[in-house]
């Protein structure tokens, strides 16, 4: 790959990108809302593991700092804040509805996936960065895979966390891209990811409550007519 | 030193009306503190305006004319929301007072995240401004707890939130490029400056990010989908904030990039803001022909306003940019008119239905003149500012021989025009089809209406002294 200062530490890194796009493509197929948060809490494990990699190579103690700030937000306090708030609808087991079926689903996300690397090539090809080869391609994928979700999925837990997972995505590509960011990457990790679970969380609450479902895809009373 | 007082003030307010003080007092806190803000961001703009650029607390805080052009804006819808909450709020059935209490809590952070957007220098800490816009505001526009409402707040936190991360994306990549040429601190004044020595490559995708991803919370077509739901739903004085203001807050920060993408080579932004606006005023329009809900209609006025700023910045020039900056101003004062006018048909006839209305006039007077009033000022009739903005931006696209741009935008304004008055038409004239009790409408309110008209009927006659300076100085921010 494109960093012959760090041949490990780059295979590492390309293996757990891999990995963290096989979770990527997991959220998407899974047919389980359990399922979907264990692949969400294993995709988050991937991303600080990556900037856990990125941090001993490029000597940048804010990607430990991003790592430790997704390790606390996205696998301990966002499940926590699932079990307090909506428990019924994450540990019923059931399956989750769905607006196309998982072969078709799979087979778009194969095309979101080379799209992403046609995006990202001209960006590598301006600009060499260590590790960006790796981690901009994944990373955008997973972005995309995770907007594909919250479209495809017509329940509020799953939305929920395909918008995490586009948020885990802009982290994967971020660290590479700008691994001494003072100030976005940490901010936004330790202040936002939280706010947005909480608020998202509390109001699935309010909507299970009024509603008995958070089956938000049959929501439609606000349309064209 | 204003700057710094301006972002304090809603915290206090914000924390007393959650305290055991704000049981009784949460509406009168709230209006001291608005219009306090108020005061600050007229001062604000007047140095703004004057000398061009207000700093404060070492730099991280700073105002030129565009976001001080916002500032005030958002201030005084800020403010008039507020008055208008005083009587909406405590005259809404069945919500505890801790409910009230939690709604002046966000009420004053929603605006204290959305008065940040123009006075942060950083972009990074900007980027964050208008996330919590989305995420304070979305208990505010869930706030009815019925089943449209909350519908309503899922699709807007959702969506918005989702366009939210791809913009991060793209500041990463601007990010990534302004350290490629060598700027230090990460503001859009460093920004314009360094973009000459960006690479293309970098700063073109970040742009498309930002505009795509921005661009749904300022609900330009085809991302807008979320936002007739959540304008509909809100409270009427949530309304005023989230059409008059916040889409605009976050249009401001696509107008930003302009002076960044026209200072790189080979780069252009225009055909895209012409594009996107362009399509969102033409289905906008289209939308507003066959709209049944009066709060909808006045929501999908705000998409096709969106894109009519939007097409102005990208005709480009100081006449086309001083038209964008005037009709900014013309629509977040009308606006938030029309939707209290709303607010008070809502209160008389108890529904949002055009169709289930007629004769206004004879049941309520005050919302029909205010309906009749804030329709004309919306859709751009004489004598009211977004007809002179609307002729201004047509005029500058005509000298810069945009004719095909010019005549589309010409021809939906004016199919805009007639569809909103058709149906306020409808509603406020003609036998109403059953009696309805006159309503009482709070005095809060009424004061509210009398004090909005009395900006949106002057800057349309004439535009003061001070306020041409804002003008001219937020054109020149957006660039030549």
């Amino acid at each position: 790959m494109s960093s012959p200062a760090f041949p490990v530490i780059a295979a590492l890194d390309a293996l757990t990108g891999a990995l963290f796009l096989l979770a990527a493509l997991g959220v998407v197929a899974t047919r389980q809302v359990l399922a979907s948060l264990q692949l969400f809490i294993l995709q988050s494990l991937l991303l600080t593991l990556s900037a856990v990699l990125l941090g001993i190579a490029l000597d940048s103690f804010h990607l430990f700092a991003v790592a430790a700030i997704t390790i606390v937000t996205k696998t301990l306090l966002i499940p926590w804040l699932l079990r307090r708030t909506v428990s019924a609808e994450v540990y019923r087991t059931r399956e989750i509805e769905r607006a196309l079926n998982i072969p078709s689903s799979l087979l778009l996300s194969a095309v979101l996936i080379v799209l992403a690397y046609v995006i990202a090539n001209p960006l590598l090809a301006a600009v060499t960065m260590p590790f960006a080869a790796i981690n901009l391609p994944l990373g955008l994928a997973a972005i995309f895979l995770g907007a594909f979700t919250i479209v495809v999925r017509r329940e509020a837990v799953p939305q929920m966390l395909g918008l995490l997972a586009v948020e885990n995505g802009v982290f994967f590509a971020g660290i590479a891209i700008v691994p001494s960011l003072p100030v976005i990457a940490e901010l936004a990790a330790a202040v936002d990811v939280p706010v947005i679970a909480l608020v998202v969380g509390l109001l699935m609450r309010q909507i299970y409550r009024r509603l008995g479902t958070t089956s938000v895809g049959h929501l439609a009373a606000l349309r064209e007519q | 030193m204003e700057l710094a007082a301006i972002l304090v003030l809603p915290v206090i307010a914000s924390a007393l009306s959650l305290s055991p003080l704000g049981r009784r007092y949460a509406a009168p806190l709230t209006l001291v503190s608005t219009t306090a803000v108020l005061i600050l961001a007229v001062d604000v703009a007047a140095l703004a305006a004057h000398t061009g650029r207000v700093d404060a607390l070492d730099g991280w805080l700073t105002c030129d004319g565009l976001g001080a052009l916002v500032l005030v804006l958002v201030a005084l819808v800020g403010f008039t929301a507020a008055l208008f909450s005083w009587g909406y709020i405590a005259g809404r059935a069945g919500h505890p007072v801790h409910h009230v209490q939690r709604y002046y809590g966000l009420y004053n952070l929603f605006v204290l995240s959305m008065l940040a957007v123009p006075l942060l220098a950083n972009v990074a800490l900007m980027w964050i401004a208008v996330e919590l816009t989305t995420l304070l505001s979305a208990f505010l526009v869930g706030y009815e707890d019925t089943a449209e409402a909350l519908e309503a707040a899922w699709k807007y936190v959702i969506l918005t939130t989702l366009g939210a991360v791809f913009a991060l994306l793209g500041f990463l990549v601007l990010y990534w490029g302004s350290r490629v040429a060598g700027l230090e601190p990460f503001t859009w004044l460093g920004l314009v400056e360094a973009a000459p020595r960006m690479p293309p490559a970098l700063l073109w995708p970040a742009f498309l990010l930002i505009l795509v991803g921005f661009g749904t919370k300022v609900g330009l077509v085809p991302m807008h989908t979320w936002l007739p739901d959540a304008h509909s739903q809100a409270p009427a004085s949530i309304c005023a904030l989230l059409s008059g203001v916040e889409t605009t807050t976050v249009l401001y920060v696509i107008l930003r990039l302009f002076p960044v993408i026209g200072g790189a080579h080979g780069l252009d932004a225009r055909p895209w803001f012409i594009g996107f606006g362009l399509i969102s005023v033409g289905v906008a329009t289209l939308l507003l022909i066959y709209v049944r809900d009066f709060k909808r209609m006045f929501a999908f006025s705000t998409v096709e306003h969106m894109g009519i700023i939007l097409v102005a910045a990208g005709l480009g020039g100081t006449e086309a940019h001083l038209g964008a900056a005037y009709q900014i101003t013309g629509h977040a004062l009308a606006k938030s008119f029309c939707f209290f006018a709303a607010g008070m048909t809502v209160m008389a006839v108890g529904n949002q239905d055009i169709a289930s209305v007629r004769g206004l006039i004879r049941s309520s007077p005050l919302a029909a003149l205010a309906l009749v009033a804030g329709g004309f000022a919306i859709a751009g009739a004489p004598p009211f500012a977004i007809f002179v903005s609307e002729l201004v931006i047509l005029k500058a696209g005509f000298t810069g021989g945009h004719f095909i741009v010019v005549g589309l935008l010409a021809l939906f304004v004016v199919v805009a025009f007639c569809a909103v008055m058709f149906h306020i038409n409808r509603m406020v004239f003609g036998i109403p089809d059953r009696s309805i009790a006159a309503p009482t409408i709070p005095t809060s309110c009424k004061l509210t209406l009398a004090f909005a008209a009395i900006p949106l009927v002057v800057i349309g006659v004439f535009v003061p002294a001070p306020l041409l300076g804002l003008l001219r100085a937020a054109a020149a921010a957006m660039g030549g």
